[in-house]
């Protein structure tokens, strides 16, 4: 069926799509489609994906040697601090909701739109306003507090662009607000007739469980960076104990969102390999109650355990053994979902797409991910490895071997949706490889490292760690053109890829029931839904 | 509207003016208006929330510090703006239900005497914050405070004008809101078909007041009970 919809030649007048129907810049700006306003954030996030890994190149490059001899070490905390910024608030946390999720989130409910196009659209600005804060204090000399932004170095030491930066994060805080509030309403509001919760595609579940930690930690964020700026503009005490404030309380507050941030990265991911397993095992997800409902535990449990990235900042031993406790919890419904993604592939019919190792590679680094969080939660071996590159790699896993390829897989799975047209499969494979490849070169050395000792954020290190952080240098090299690889694959793919047809995986999902690329109003006929999700049987032809 | 184009506009046509060509019915519609301003309002509360967690940790760290002062607040003229404040809220009220019964003359005065009754607040707060900077007493460079209790003082203030000026914000926020509604409801927008935004508005209004019945005992009463 694929290979009918290639040798068609394209002289025929182009169906009206979401694309082609209206072209100019105002179009764009203007649009209240979420699946335009889905593109207008993937080209954001996409600029800053880059901008962030320039500030990781440049960090990998000065650990090439123990000297400190690339930059100073002033200028090595501004490219940490630029990185974990950039990373986190202006990538990864929009990453999959605001791009797949915007995009995919009403056409798998069969809505035409989320409940609030102008919020939506309002969002992606708010976005963007925030992120020009946020380069204006790049351009200007950086800021050098670490992305924690921790208190009283600043607001009383640090002489960076602190105020420009924190005002950045705090707009950018509200699109995120904004965002998990359309998505939360348009879930129990806009599903199709037969659309029951249970019939949801996981993808929604995840997005939901994302939504509720947008909605109820990113206001705490908010207000504490109010304070921090509130407090630096008016020399205050909040927080700072020469004036009897105490430091430890914006700890707290700033974990109460940041932990559950975390998960705001990962369960979208976590969605995208769910609806990605299922496709290409040809069966439905093995428990699905039990995947969707993992999804909501992972979104209430991270809001109980921040402490435990202050069991060293000197709060209560007692508080440290319950947090430390609760964090144990949070693997009981990680391990839920990795352990039923891989029953589903069990004796399922697989086929090695690009998607798929995208999700292999996730279940994979996943898993040692959660697993080294595990270790991080023992508060004995916290004190051990506490601030060393333990915690980088740890994090890094979860964060770019979970979330970036889950990203990726999403964003091969759906690209002919996206777009109409199909990636090169053999290309796409290469650099699935590539990535992953170059992704653990560069971070499994970096355990070893943190277990020996490196601490993290310095710019020079004892001669003895230089053989690992070559390793990790080199890895760094691999995983950028592995990044590179897709972006350029995708752009050429639009001009001269062949035509996607409707549904060239096969898939059940309402979102592959209707054009590829859709029509503005998402379907022709407004479905009716009348069975389960992830219904494959045998009569359903499989992939070409 | 501004993209009225294709199905939309054949859709919209279907129906009331009021309805977006994305939903299928007002009832629809009015759910999700209603599901989405309940969830602003908890984001509200967690807002105000890390605020609240600050003040609580602090008072309990200086309780004799803040109690002391507690004692500069005009408790008169608080009491004064939390009176005026729940008379805002029953105008406010008044003006919802005016509107669901389509009473435009009614609601435009409800919607007026709202209005007047937040400016009196702001005006009053106002007055008490120029008594506040007078006495030194607004923290900072500036901040002069008698007694042992100095430091945990200041925090108070600190507190004090960060709390009370977000409140304020809000409730310049609801005057502008309420500007725009009362423009609407001359052109009589608003009537038993359709009267949402004035609902969504006294949703947010109430919740701007009780966050002010939260504010004025932990602000003005603690340093007042009897030891």
């Amino acid at each position: 069926m694929a290979a009918a919809e290639y040798i068609e030649p394209v002289a025929s007048p182009p169906r009206e799509n979401y694309l082609n129907v209206k072209y100019g810049v105002k179009s764009w700006l203007l649009t209240r489609d979420h699946k335009r306003i889905a593109l207008l954030y993937l080209a954001s996030i996409t600029f800053f994906f880059f901008l962030g890994g320039l500030f990781a190149l440049l960090i990998r490059l000065e650990l090439l040697t123990p000297a400190g001899d690339l930059v100073q070490a002033e200028t090595y905390n501004k490219l940490f601090t630029m990185h974990g910024l950039v990373m986190i608030f202006f990538f990864l946390i929009p990453s999959i909701p605001a791009v797949l999720g915007n995009f995919l989130i009403p056409m798998m409910i069969g809505a035409k739109d989320l409940a609030f196009p102008r919020l939506n659209l309002l969002s992606w600005y708010i976005y963007v306003v925030g992120a020009l804060f946020t380069l204006w204090a790049v351009v200007h000399g950086g800021v050098d507090t670490g992305w924690t932004f921790y208190t009283p170095y600043s607001t009383a030491s640090s002489n960076g662009h602190v105020i420009a930066t924190a005002v950045g994060v705090f707009i950018t805080g509200f699109s995120s607000i904004l965002t998990g509030l359309n998505f939360i309403v348009t879930i129990h509001t806009m599903r199709a007739p037969g659309l029951t919760w249970f019939r949801l595609p996981l993808f929604v579940w995840s997005h939901y469980a994302t939504s509720l930690i947008m909605v109820l930690g990113t206001p705490v964020l908010a207000v504490t960076i109010f304070m921090v700026a509130v407090e630096r503009i008016f020399r205050l005490g909040i927080f700072d104990p020469a004036l009897g404030g105490d430091p430890i309380l914006f700890q707290h507050l700033f974990w109460f969102y940041s932990h559950p941030a975390v998960y705001i990265m990962i369960l979208p991911a976590m969605g995208v390999i769910s609806e990605i397993v299922s496709t290409f095992s040809r069966k439905s997800i093995f428990g699905y109650k039990f995947v969707a409902f993992a999804s909501v535990a992972i979104a209430v449990l991270g809001f109980l355990v921040w402490g435990h990235h202050m069991f060293v900042s000197g709060q209560s031993v007692y508080a440290g053994l319950i947090f430390s406790v609760l964090s144990f919890f949070v693997a009981i419904p990680s391990a839920v979902k990795v352990f039923n993604w891989t029953a589903t592939m069990y004796r399922g019919s697989i086929s090695w797409r690009t998607p798929m190792l995208y999700a292999f590679g996730f279940i994979g680094l996943f898993t040692i991910g959660g697993l080294t969080g595990l270790f991080l939660a023992t508060l004995g071996v916290d004190v051990h490895v506490h601030d060393t590159y333990f915690i980088i790699a740890h994090f890094h896993y979860i964060m770019v071997g979970g979330a970036i390829m889950g990203y990726l897989g999403g964003m091969h799975y759906w690209w002919p949706k996206i777009s109409g047209k199909l990636y090169p499969e053999g290309l796409a494979k290469f650099a699935a490889l590539v990535i992953f490849v170059g992704f653990n070169l560069t971070f499994f050395p970096q355990f070893i490292l943190g277990y020996m000792g490196m601490p993290r954020r310095y710019h020079a290190y004892p001669p003895e760690f230089q053989v690992l952080n070559v390793m990790s240098t080199a890895g760094a090299s691999i995983l950028g053109i592995g990044y590179i690889l897709p972006m350029a694959y995708f752009i050429w793919s639009m001009r001269y890829g062949r035509n996607a047809p409707a549904n060239p995986w096969g898939a059940t999902g309402l979102e592959w029931q209707t054009p590829s690329p859709p029509p503005t109003e998402n379907f022709i006929v407004p479905p009716v839904v009348d069975r389960d999700p992830y219904i494959y049987s045998p009569e359903v032809e499989t992939i070409g | 509207m501004a993209d009225a184009r294709g199905a939309g506009v054949v859709h919209a046509a279907d129906g009331p003016r009021e309805l977006q060509h994305h939903f299928d019915s007002m009832a629809q519609q009015k759910d999700a208006s209603s599901l989405g301003m309940w969830l602003f309002l908890v984001t509200e509360i967690l807002f105000f929330g890390g605020l609240f967690t600050a003040y609580t940790i602090y008072r309990w760290m200086y309780s004799a510090g803040f109690a002391d002062a507690s004692r500069h607040m005009d408790v008169r003229l608080g009491t004064i703006n939390t009176a005026v404040l729940i008379c805002s809220s029953l105008t406010m009220a008044m003006a919802v239900h005016s509107a669901a019964r389509g009473r435009r003359r009614p609601l435009m005065g409800f919607l007026a005497a709202t209005m007047v009754l937040g400016a009196a607040f702001l005006g009053i707060k106002a007055r008490e914050y120029a008594e506040h900077i007078e006495n030194h007493l607004f923290p900072g460079a500036g901040f002069h405070y008698a007694g042992p209790h100095g430091r945990p003082a200041e925090l108070f203030f600190s507190l004090y004008f960060a709390m009370t000026g977000l409140h304020a914000l809000h409730m310049i926020v609801g005057f502008g809101l309420l500007t725009v509604l009362l423009v609407q409801a001359r052109k009589g927008r608003y009537g038993t078909g359709w009267s949402t935004p004035v609902e969504m508005t006294g949703l947010y209004w109430h919740f701007v007041d009780i966050v002010w019945i939260f504010l004025f005992p932990l602000l003005y009463l603690i340093g007042r009970h009897a030891h």
